[in-house]
């Protein structure tokens, strides 16, 4: 054991300090996530859906898959 | 002395009963059970146990603790470190030290994995019987053929990644 003093710890505000730590890194990680899953996924997904719908023609996709013969009631030509 | 007293008013016999009781001291006081009394224990929670660790101090030990109702410059750091040996059995440092438990309990979790593995291989080999017919090949195919057929999935799905007019997958 060596005579020279330890530097004292910190003593007061130890809550206070923890607090404010975890506070900002809640509110930055769960902004984070919601950032991420904004941009990783709904947007690329509400871009997927507009591309698709843009020139959409419901009646050439019905008589492909009329013509695969999928329907019932609509049987191929 | 003074029951025995009052009681010889009553009658002869009280005394011989008080004089049991003297003879015996203090009947009646059971001797304290060590778990009955305060302990020692080395808890974060506890910066001061109730007691020393050390209870029955060495004719040494004795003799320091006299030295230490004198003035605390005087003692050497041997006999600093002695008195907190008798007061306390682990520094916090010693007492929250890590143990390599996690080894063993990794290694367990691991091996019964393992083991759970073998049993599965052991059951898939000689217990289970052959898998539903829809899972062959030929099946899947002509299951897969449909789906696009029914363009099931078009936006982000599976017939988004069919290439309708090349009539193959798209890259």
């Amino acid at each position: 054991m060596s005579s020279a003093l330890l530097p004292k710890p910190q003593m007061r505000r130890l809550l206070a300090r923890r607090m404010k730590f975890h506070l900002f890194g809640a509110f930055f990680v769960s902004v984070g996530c919601a950032a991420l899953y904004k941009f990783g996924v709904a947007e690329p997904r509400k871009r997927a859906y507009a591309e698709f719908y843009k020139n959409y023609d419901p009646m050439k996709d019905f008589e492909a898959m009329r013509a695969a013969g999928v329907f019932e009631s609509a049987p191929p030509k | 002395m003074l029951a025995a007293r009052a009681f010889s008013l009553i009658g002869k016999r009280a005394i011989s009963t008080s004089i049991c009781v003297r003879a015996h001291g203090h009947a009646g006081v059971v001797k304290a059970e060590d778990f009955s009394l305060p302990a020692y224990v080395d808890r974060r929670d506890v910066p001061l146990p109730e007691v020393a660790f050390v209870r029955d101090l060495s004719a040494q030990q004795k003799a320091l603790k006299e030295k230490e109702k004198a003035s605390w410059t005087a003692l050497s750091v041997d006999e600093k470190v002695e008195l907190y040996r008798i007061k306390f059995n682990e520094s916090y440092a010693e007492m929250n030290r890590g143990t390599n438990e996690w080894k063993t309990v990794l290694g367990g979790v691991l091996f019964f994995l393992g083991v759970t593995g073998l049993i599965l291989l052991w059951q898939k080999h000689f217990m289970y019987g052959p898998v539903p017919h829809t899972f062959s090949d030929e099946w899947l195919s002509a299951q897969t053929k449909r789906m696009l057929d029914m363009r099931v999935n078009p936006v982000e799905g599976i017939s988004s990644q069919w290439d309708f007019e090349k009539n193959e997958w798209k890259k």
